[in-house]
This record gives C-alpha cells, sequence and structure tokens, in this order.
C-alpha cells in the first residue's frame, strides 16, 4: 500500500484511541471529584499532567479545575490532544483514505467528528459532561467494531490495529503513572481508591477483580503491565503490534530485517522476561528505580519504536533506492 | 399532497406538461407524489439530507477558507426522462464523442480539418487549451476524450440542446451514484413496479476502459486515481471513485518515474503504474512541461506518457475540445468527420472572435449570454438581461481586449423540475449532465447529473452558485407507446 495511505491509517487510528483514552480518563476522574477524598485542584491538575501537556496548560490556563480542565481536554482547538482535535485530524486522515476504508467506518468517523463538533460549539453552556464522554467512548468502540468487522484485515488493517495498540500501550502506562502525578504524595500509592480509579481509566477494574479481587498496588500493574490476555493491557497491545508487523514485514518473530522489527521486538521482550519487583520498585537486588523510572524508561523505548516505524514506512525515501516489486 | 396548486408558469416542465398532465414516464411517479399525506414530503426530505451529511457526502468551495466542505444540496423529487427520448439523446452523445475525437487527433496529427478549411486556423492555434507538447502523440488505443460529461438543456421549445463540452475533467458522476443510492435509502416504495435503468455499474465500466487504455505491453494493468488532494472541490469524487474501482487513490507526491516509467511508493517499496485517472489540469500535471510552480503533479510524467509507457485518462490536450469557440463548430466538426448532421443541436453561438459576429454581440450585449471561452464551473459568466450597465461596460472592455476569448448565446428559457420548498412543490430550473466512456466502445451512463438552481428563479446550477441535485431517471413505460420527441423551433 501506499506510504502516505499507511501512515494515515496508523494515525487515524492512534487519534481515535488517544480520544477514547482521554474521555474515560475524565470519567474516572468526575468520579473521583464527587468521592471527595482528593481536593479538586490536586485531582484535576494531575489528569492535566497524566497526558504530558501540563506546561500548555499552566501557561494558558493557570489553576486547574474541572471546568477548565474538562474543556482544555475535551474541546480546546489550541490543545492537539483534546478530543476534539484528535477527531477532527482522525476524520482528516480518514477522508485521506477515504478510497481504503469501508464506508461503514468512514460514516462512524464522521457522525463521531460531527457530534463533537456541535457538541463544542455549545460548549458554554455544557451541562453534563458525562453523556459527552460515554458517546466518545461508544463512538470509538464502533469504530473500532466497524474497522474489525468491516475491513479486510489487511496490510492497512495491520496498520489500523498497530496505531491503536501502541497508542493503547502508551495511555495504559500514563495512567498506570498516577504517583507520580500526585507529586509522590505520601500515602498516594497506598490508596485502594487510586488504584481502582486507574484500573477504571484502562476499563480494567471488573477483569481485574476476576483475576486479583481485591485492589492492590502491586497487583494493579502486574494486570496493567504484565496480562497476556487482557486487551488494555501493555504487554497483550505489544504482543498484537507486535504480530501486527510482522504480517506487514513478512518476518518472523525472534528475527528483524527492519529496525521498526528491532525496536518493537525489544521492547516486547522486555515484557516477556519482566519481574514485578523490579517494576515497582520493590527489588532488593539491582537499583531500584521505581514505578515512576520505571514508566519512563519504557515510554522513552516505545518513541523510538513510533520514530522506527516511521522511517521503515512512512518517510519517503528518494527515487531509485528501493527495488521494485510484483 | 394537492398537486393542483403547482404552476408551469410558461416554462417547459420536466415532469407536467401545460394542462399539468404528467409526461410520458412520470405517470407512476405523479401518482405516488399526489398519494403524500401531509407533511410527509418535507419529512423524506429532511431524512435524505440527514443522510448525506452522515455519508459525509460534500465539496469543498474555492476561495473559502481550506478545506471548507459542503454538503451539495439534494432535492427529492426526481427528474424522469422518458426511455425513447433517452435513446436519441444516447446515440447523438455517441454522435458527438466519436466525432470529437477524431478532431482532437486531427489538430495534434494531420490537421486536415484545418487545411481544408472546415475551422479555421486560428480556432486551434490559439486555444488557451492546445497544448503544444501533445502535438504527433497519439495516445494508446487511439483514444483522447476517454470520459466527458457533456452538459444539455431543455428550452422553452421543449428540444435538448447541448450547452457545453466538458472534455478534460468533468466531474458529478459520483453525485449520480450516491443520489440514487440515497433516493433508494430513504424513498423505496418510488421505484416499486418503475422500470428505471440503474446507474450503479458505472464505476465497473469505468475501470473496464482505464484497463483497455493501458499501454499495450502491460497484461495485468496497475490503474490510479491522481488526485490533488483534500483540499480540491472534487475530492470527494476521487476518492469514492477510486473505492468504487478498488484501486489506488494517489496525490503528485506518491508517483515518481524513474527511467521514463511511473511508479508508486508503497510500504514495500516502488510499485510499476499503468493507467492513471488524473484529475489534474494539464497545467498541473507535470512541472518539467507544464506550470513549473505546479507542486501537485508528477516531473517527468510527460516524458513517461510520450515513452508510451503509460496512459493518461483524459489524454493532456483534450481541453482544446472543450473551448466554447470550438464548440460552435462541433456541427461542422460532426459533418466533416463522420458525414452525418448533429443529432443533439448546438445552442446558437456567436464567436466573438469571427469579426462579424463580434460586432452582433457587442451590439446585442444586453440580450446575450456572454461566456469566457475557457472557464469552467461557471465563473466569469455575464447574463446580460440581468447586469447591470456597470457589468456590461466591463464586459465589453474584457470582450474588445481578448475577442478570441468570448462567445455569446441568446438567454435560455431552462426548462423546470418540481422541487421541494417546505411541504409543497415549485418549478426550478434545471440542466442534465450525461456521462460519456470512451474505450473498447463508446458507453453513456443512463440519465447522469440533474443540476438544480435552487433559487427561485436563478438560472444557476453550478454546486458552487447555490446550485443542487437532483437524481436523474430514465423511465421504460409498460406500454412502450413512443411520441416523438420535439425538436428544435426554428
Amino acid at each position: 500500500m501506499l506510504s502516505r495511505v499507511a501512515d494515515s491509517v496508523f494515525w487515524m487510528n492512534r487519534q481515535i484511541e488517544r480520544a477514547e483514552n482521554v474521555a474515560r480518563a475524565i470519567e474516572t476522574t468526575l468520579g473521583l471529584a464527587l468521592e471527595g477524598t482528593i481536593e479538586p485542584g490536586r485531582l484535576w491538575n494531575a489528569l492535566v499532567c497524566a497526558f504530558g501537556d501540563q506546561s500548555d496548560f499552566w501557561a494558558r490556563h493557570g489553576l486547574a479545575d474541572q471546568a477548565r480542565v474538562f474543556d482544555f481536554l475535551a474541546f480546546d482547538p489550541a490543545n492537539p490532544n483534546s478530543i476534539y482535535c484528535c477527531l477532527q485530524a482522525a476524520r482528516e486522515n480518514a477522508r485521506t483514505v477515504r478510497d481504503m476504508i469501508s464506508s461503514p467506518m468512514w460514516e462512524e468517523i464522521n457522525k463521531c467528528y460531527l457530534s463533537v463538533r456541535g457538541a463544542s460549539a455549545a460548549r458554554a453552556d455544557f451541562a453534563d459532561p458525562r453523556e459527552f464522554i460515554d458517546e466518545i467512548q461508544r463512538a470509538s468502540q464502533l469504530i473500532t467494531g466497524a474497522t474489525d468487522g468491516t475491513m479486510s484485515h489487511g496490510e492497512a488493517w495491520h496498520f489500523a490495529r498497530m496505531g491503536r495498540l501502541l497508542e493503547r500501550a502508551d495511555k495504559t502506562s500514563r495512567f498506570l503513572d498516577v504517583e507520580h502525578f500526585f507529586g509522590g504524595e505520601e500515602g498516594a500509592g497506598r490508596d485502594p481508591v487510586r488504584w481502582s480509579s486507574v484500573l477504571e481509566s484502562a476499563s480494567a477494574l471488573e477483569m481485574y477483580r476476576k483475576q486479583y479481587g481485591a485492589v492492590s498496588r502491586k497487583d494493579t500493574v502486574r494486570f496493567l503491565v504484565l496480562d497476556r490476555a487482557f486487551p488494555r493491557a501493555m504487554h497483550f497491545c505489544l504482543v498484537k503490534a507486535e504480530e501486527s508487523l510482522l504480517v506487514i514485514t513478512g518476518g518472523t518473530k525472534g528475527t528483524h530485517s527492519t529496525p521498526a522489527e528491532r525496536h518493537l521486538g525489544r521492547l516486547r521482550a522486555t515484557l516477556d522476561y519482566a519481574d514485578i519487583d523490579e517494576i515497582v520498585g520493590d527489588s532488593q537486588a539491582g537499583v531500584p528505580r521505581g514505578l515512576h523510572g520505571w514508566i519512563d524508561a519504557f515510554q522513552t523505548r516505545l518513541n523510538a519504536a513510533n520514530d522506527a516505524i516511521h522511517t521503515t514506512f512512512f518517510a519517503l525515501r528518494p527515487a531509485g533506492t528501493v527495488a521494485e516489486v510484483g | 399532497m394537492d398537486l393542483r396548486s403547482y404552476a408551469t408558469d410558461g416554462f417547459w416542465d420536466e415532469l407536467f406538461d401545460e394542462s399539468l398532465l404528467p409526461r410520458p414516464g412520470a405517470e407512476q411517479l405523479v401518482r405516488r407524489l399526489a398519494a403524500f399525506s401531509h407533511g410527509e414530503l418535507a419529512a423524506r426530505q429532511r431524512a435524505a439530507d440527514k443522510s448525506l451529511l452522515t455519508m459525509g457526502i460534500t465539496f469543498n468551495v474555492y476561495g473559502h477558507e481550506a478545506g471548507t466542505e459542503k454538503i451539495w444540496p439534494f432535492d427529492i423529487v426526481p427528474r424522469v426522462i422518458d426511455a425513447h427520448e433517452w435513446t436519441t439523446i444516447e446515440r447523438g452523445l455517441k454522435q458527438r464523442i466519436h466525432a470529437l475525437n477524431l478532431f482532437i487527433d486531427d489538430v495534434y496529427n494531420q490537421r486536415r480539418i484545418v487545411k481544408d478549411g472546415v475551422v479555421p486556423d486560428w480556432l486551434v492555434d490559439s486555444g488557451k487549451c492546445f497544448r503544444g507538447p501533445c502535438a504527433g502523440l497519439t495516445p494508446p488505443r487511439g483514444v483522447w476524450c476517454h470520459i466527458t460529461g457533456t452538459d444539455l438543456v431543455r428550452g422553452g421549445d421543449g428540444c435538448m440542446y447541448v450547452l457545453e463540452d466538458n472534455l478534460r475533467t468533468p466531474s458529478g458522476v459520483s453525485y449520480v451514484l450516491e443520489n440514487r443510492e440515497v433516493m433508494k435509502r430513504t424513498f423505496p416504495q418510488l421505484f416499486e413496479g418503475l422500470r428505471v435503468r440503474p446507474v450503479e455499474n458505472y464505476p465497473e465500466k469505468l475501470l473496464a476502459m482505464l484497463e483497455y487504455v493501458a499501454p499495450p505491453q502491460s497484461r495485468d494493468p496497475t490503474v490510479v486515481v491522481l488526485t490533488p488532494g483534500i483540499y480540491n472541490s472534487a475530492y470527494f469524487e476521487h476518492s469514492f471513485l477510486a473505492r468504487q474501482m478498488g484501486v489506488e487513490l494517489v496525490q503528485g507526491s506518491d508517483l515518481v518515474v524513474v527511467d521514463r516509467k511511473v511508479f508508486m511508493r508503497t510500504t514495500r517499496g516502488l510499485e510499476r503504474v499503468d493507467v492513471i485517472y488524473r484529475r489534474i489540469d494539464d497545467d498541473f500535471l507535470d512541472p518539467q512541461v507544464f506550470r513549473a510552480d505546479s507542486v501537485v503533479g508528477v516531473p517527468g510524467l510527460m516524458d513517461a506518457y510520450r515513452a508510451g509507457n503509460v496512459a493518461l485518462v483524459n489524454a493532456p490536450g483534450t481541453g482544446i475540445a472543450d473551448d466554447k469557440a470550438v464548440y460552435a463548430y462541433v456541427p461542422q466538426i460532426i459533418r466533416y468527420y463522420l458525414g452525418e448532421d448533429a443529432i443533439l443541436p448546438n445552442v446558437p453561438t456567436f464567436v466573438c472572435g469571427e469579426p462579424d459576429q463580434c460586432q452582433h454581440v457587442l451590439s446585442k450585449l444586453d440580450q446575450l449570454v456572454i461566456k469566457p471561452a475557457n472557464e469552467s464551473g461557471g465563473y466569469g459568466i455575464v447574463l446580460g438581461p440581468r447586469a447591470t450597465r456597470q457589468q456590461l461596460d466591463d464586459c465589453r472592455d474584457r470582450i474588445k481586449a481578448n475577442p478570441r476569448n468570448f462567445v455569446a448565446q441568446p438567454m435560455l428559457a431552462l426548462s423546470r423540475v418540481p422541487t421541494v420548498v417546505g411541504d409543497s412543490l415549485e418549478g426550478r430550473h434545471v440542466d442534465l449532465r450525461p456521462f460519456i466512456l470512451y474505450g473498447e466502445e463508446i458507453f453513456v451512463l443512463p440519465g447522469g447529473l440533474t443540476r438544480v438552481a435552487l433559487v427561485k428563479g436563478s438560472l444557476v446550477v453550478n454546486s458552487s452558485q447555490g446550485g443542487g441535485s437532483k437524481d436523474t431517471w430514465v423511465v421504460q413505460r409498460p406500454n412502450g407507446d413512443s411520441p416523438a420527441a420535439p425538436t428544435p423551433s426554428r
């Protein structure tokens, strides 16, 4: 397929996945706010930090409160990671690959964008954000469903899935960094309510309970990082993303012929053999970096894998340097 | 719904005759409309509008902020053409395209028609769309104008006239297909029992034509659609056609010419391209040959084309037959190449490049429609009877400065079709753009795009200027009797 098209399909799916994750994180924070155990300013500030947009937010809005953060994350046209911007970009990408995707996919993406655009236009008198948040999540899942159910599972679909899963791995890792966002607050890490909300942000609470019962820090990290069966766990995401990558390249697991395979394979292997005590920083052997340090290192390597995918498939190569195929 | 209040206002109506009786082919449609309950028409129209929005059927308007998409208004009352009349139109279009293709081939090669004095040499040589670099070329299979969207209008005398030949990159066919789709979604019962000729096979016909004109050496040709990108006014159509044909939609930057062959850049390296259905004007195709500032074209493309390694559809240079001054000579062109009279008449046209005709135009400016010879989309047209004094003076100056570039025609009383206004029907003016494919044979898509001027009294049907569209039905009558089609009044 065309490099430009692969790029658009990949990013279209990342952007939709990103919008869904932002929506779910807002929902979780709204829930926490109702419980009233955490000071609202700190709570909403932590949400902004989770997506890494704190400096932009502080510069333009100053103090965090529910109304400002919600508007910033949901509608702000100047915040490239807002739900509005993500879906607008996803739709632009969908338009450029309209010939590659199925009509049901396009119609869902288009409907979702139109509804966000409508909500954004009426954002001044926004009474209940929950309905909006619900709609974004539902739309994202409809789009994912339409993608799986109506698009051939060929090269383009694998680029789509790879984009979605890499985005999801990134977002799950960010939700896990909750202690850091609360400024390493004493006791925050031991508070089961916060870890429940982390699980909720990843839509994981029910599946977690089936496996571990009571919510604890260590088991939450174990589940969201290392689980091989839960679709929002980082390990699951990387295993499936690598599968898609290997279908695209025609390669075999354990070997590599492109930078993309090398970077993604190495990162997946790290999780294959990871030890939970090393991750949560309780290990006495080696140098304990703490959970935040581990997540930070993971995100750096995930970014490197993304860059490698970009150079391998999307960056236009000069003419004459590649062999002619079929 | 009460249709007795409908008025034709002295215009030729496509659905009703002067005594408000349905025209041949329209009987069943009129019966069903009459049976509508109060509010039903408006409700159906709303459902169709919603459907279009969801389907994302849009176009971009130039001169607005980049990416401003609009829904092209669609009116749910179809325009009906009786199958018997359609047969004549179809024959006329095939004849015209056949002759025009011979004309294009001739003017880039032997120029017999000029030497024989049938058309003046200035007409060809000063044509803005005459492409010197195409001289001496014959495209694969000898086809130049693969895809044409001829504009037809019906005058007050009930006769169908050719208004314009669009042989460059005519758009609108996607709306023909999507309009039918929307009609079927929102109005299924209207079709019941009616024999409406299908349009759905157009993409297959198009693909077959594109594969047919591939360079002879390519056995399993790779076809692509070349678009300027998502900000082009017809981007929706480009992607629609690529999708329907199952071929790649490419931009100039996706293509590269190596060793006089065209390739596309893919995730697995370079892949050979044999046929390009290009939706980019000649001017922008190849910065090495035409406009050097083009960023949407492909450097070296014309070289690959001249080497016979790629087919371009339509062939570069077809625009010469699209020139409105050339249009005036089409009846002579048909007679010259085919030895036949034109089946579909032209609208009487004055060519300002001919001094005596120019004098006539300048003296009757306020009664004529003045058109630039090489614009499309309705840009630059002056309707004499509706223009201000200042506009007429400006127009006169422009004609005097460059007479070659203008033609003039009488104001036509375009026919009308009942159109939804609220919950009732009013007459609105329409034209018709049938689509013709020239491959192994000439194929005319039944019906075509009916464009409608939605503003009361307006004659401008262009999408960029307040026009909308309608589904167009070629209807076979059950009893098969055949009234004579009207002929032009002289």
